[in-house]
């Protein structure tokens, strides 16, 4: 389903818009979020003026607690500082903040992801020649590591939802669940890894062996076009919800607020 | 030393930075100094090492000016746009020639400065663990904790030989004073041998002592200031002026072909005797579109007078 961006009804909506309100919804109930780049940060922000009002938005440029007036196009803008609770270092941000284990949730996008939830966004191929070179780990290697929880948002294809990532940025839940738990106690991680996985057709979440589950389908979506989308033969719920269709003040937020220009839901 | 610093961008890069350098333009998104990546490219310099942590567009534009031999760096990419065409044929072509990679996360990056600043052996993190980049990058090693709690990771220092910032403001004698992000300029200043401050604004020493809490690097360490209004263009100065989000979402048709990459280089660094004549050429009213909406000024604190 592909809606044109236009006036604000729930009839009409696009997949993007779908995947960015169903990912702010997940963080109803959280305090803390570590914002990462690209599509946790419009989810984030539409959050904050929806179902998480008090939601300390933390950036990595080194924000606590930021009151954006307008959607930052990257994370490090101007409107991130202006009214925030505080501007540190990056230093103590990630030492303080993030090591010290005050962030809920760590929102990180993906390039590649596989079923137990391990990250890549640094190559796709061989790390010295790699066919794409991607952005690298930014923060997401700490964010996956001391974030209590980690939420995905990202688009689901063949080639983004693969059995074997080419390359691991970003632990998930490793080999399984037995075995990311093993090794987060004998290190002493923080984190308790990916939580839920928010993509363009619907919500994953982690079963008790670490591995993602189809646990909500989004209006417009099939189950024939989840499994065409996913490298591995996936689990599914059964029965299965139906994600609730964005709200016409969902839809207002996201296209008169946050995003006119579409920038993020094209 | 002389307390009086202040030189041209074409006198501070031609002193202080030397070809086969470890180079650091540091500035998260802000105060981003263009103006010295500029400059670097229009002297030639070469067989630099170029260390960042989102090398971003600057270093794109100075890598395809041919100034690199190596990136350090721990994110790559237009952030929100795209990526860095330059970089990105290099790394997967090889062409024109192989760029060495140094590959971290952004803890890594700011605990590698951090230990430069300091002058200590490495920076321990918790991260890394069951991650790809430690083999990707052996100079990521892992450590048992000296009082047997378990292991973290350590990365070596980054001591660059030049690291250039830029600032809100100064006095000629370095004292530096930023607002809005801080990024990790304090710590990549520390760490560096030398160091350059580009300043929307040159101020008097009363000034900053007014407000010695705004202070990130102080004279002390600081070889050159350049005054250079608007020199963080595209990139912005929290209070001066905004982001040029249009310059980014420019850029990634720029950035993909070449011969159009080399095109731009040529009409906005070669051509250009330096940034008052770029900022000329912007034009006023892209630079009138880009001052914040209305001001939001700090509260006055009072240090108050103790004699």
């Amino acid at each position: 389903m592909t809606g044109p961006v236009g006036p604000a009804t729930s009839a009409a909506f696009s997949k993007s818009e779908m995947m960015i309100v169903a990912a702010a919804r997940e963080l109803a109930g959280q305090r803390v979020c570590f914002v990462g780049v690209g599509l946790p940060n419009i989810a984030v922000n539409l959050a904050q003026r929806t179902v998480a009002p008090d939601l300390e938005l933390v950036y990595e440029a080194g924000v606590f607690g930021a009151r954006p007036a307008r959607l930052p196009l990257s994370i490090g803008d101007p409107t991130i500082v202006t009214g925030a609770t505080a501007v540190v270092s990056m230093v103590e941000l990630f030492s303080f903040y993030l090591q010290g284990g005050l962030v809920d949730v760590g929102f990180l996008g993906a390039a590649q992801i596989d079923r137990f939830g391990n990250i890549n966004t640094t190559v796709i191929g061989d790390y010295t020649h790699p066919t794409t070179r991607l952005p690298g780990s930014g923060g997401a290697c700490e964010i996956a590591i001391n974030a209590r929880q980690v939420f995905v948002i990202m688009r689901q294809s063949a080639r983004s939802f693969v059995e074997r990532i080419d390359f691991r940025t970003s632990p998930g839940n490793l080999g399984g669940a037995e075995q990311a738990e093993r090794i987060r106690r004998e290190g002493g991680w923080l984190g308790r890894g990916p939580s839920v996985v928010v993509t363009d057709l619907g919500i994953w979440h982690f079963d008790d062996d670490g591995e993602m589950r189809l646990d909500s389908l989004h209006p417009g979506a099939s189950v024939e076009e989840v499994r065409a989308t996913v490298g591995w033969q996936p689990r599914i719920s059964d029965p299965l919800t139906a994600t609730p269709a964005p709200s016409p003040e969902e839809l207002r937020l996201i296209r008169e607020e946050l995003d006119p220009a579409g920038a993020y839901t094209r | 030393m002389s307390t009086f610093k202040v030189a041209s961008m074409r006198d501070a890069v031609a002193d202080l930075v030397r070809d086969g350098d470890t180079v650091a333009i540091e500035g998260f998104t802000h105060l981003i100094s263009f103006a010295a990546g500029h400059e670097i490219i229009r002297q030639r310099k070469r067989d630099l090492a170029l260390a960042r942590m989102t090398p971003d567009l600057i270093y794109d534009q100075m890598i395809a000016g041919g100034v690199a031999r190596k990136l350090i760096f721990s994110w790559l990419g237009n952030p929100g746009v795209g990526g860095l065409g330059a970089i990105r044929r290099r790394i997967e072509t090889g062409e024109p020639a192989p760029l060495e990679v140094e590959e971290y996360s952004h803890f890594g990056m700011v605990g590698r400065y951090t230990a430069g600043a300091a002058n200590l052996p490495f920076y321990p993190l918790r991260s890394y663990f069951e991650s790809d980049l430690p083999v990707a990058n052996p100079l990521i090693r892992e450590l048992d904790s000296p009082y047997g709690d378990g292991k973290v990771y350590a990365v070596p220092p980054l001591r660059p030989d030049v690291t250039i910032v830029h600032a809100q403001r100064a006095d000629a004698a370095g004292n530096s004073q930023v607002w809005g992000l801080l990024g990790c300029q304090k710590e990549a200043a520390f760490a560096a041998d030398r160091v350059i401050v580009v300043v929307e604004e040159l101020v008097d020493e009363a000034v900053i002592r007014a407000d010695p809490n705004r202070t990130i690097i102080p004279g002390l360490i600081v070889d050159a200031v350049v005054v250079e209004p608007f020199g963080a263009h595209p990139s912005y100065v929290q209070g001066a002026y905004d982001r040029d989000n249009q310059f980014y979402r420019d850029w990634d048709a720029i950035t993909r072909d070449e011969a159009s990459l080399q095109a731009w280089l040529r009409d906005w660094v070669y051509d250009l005797d330096g940034r008052p004549a770029y900022v000329e050429k912007l034009g006023p009213e892209r630079i009138a579109a880009l001052r914040p909406t209305a001001a939001a000024p700090s509260g006055v604190v009072d240090y108050g007078e103790y004699r």
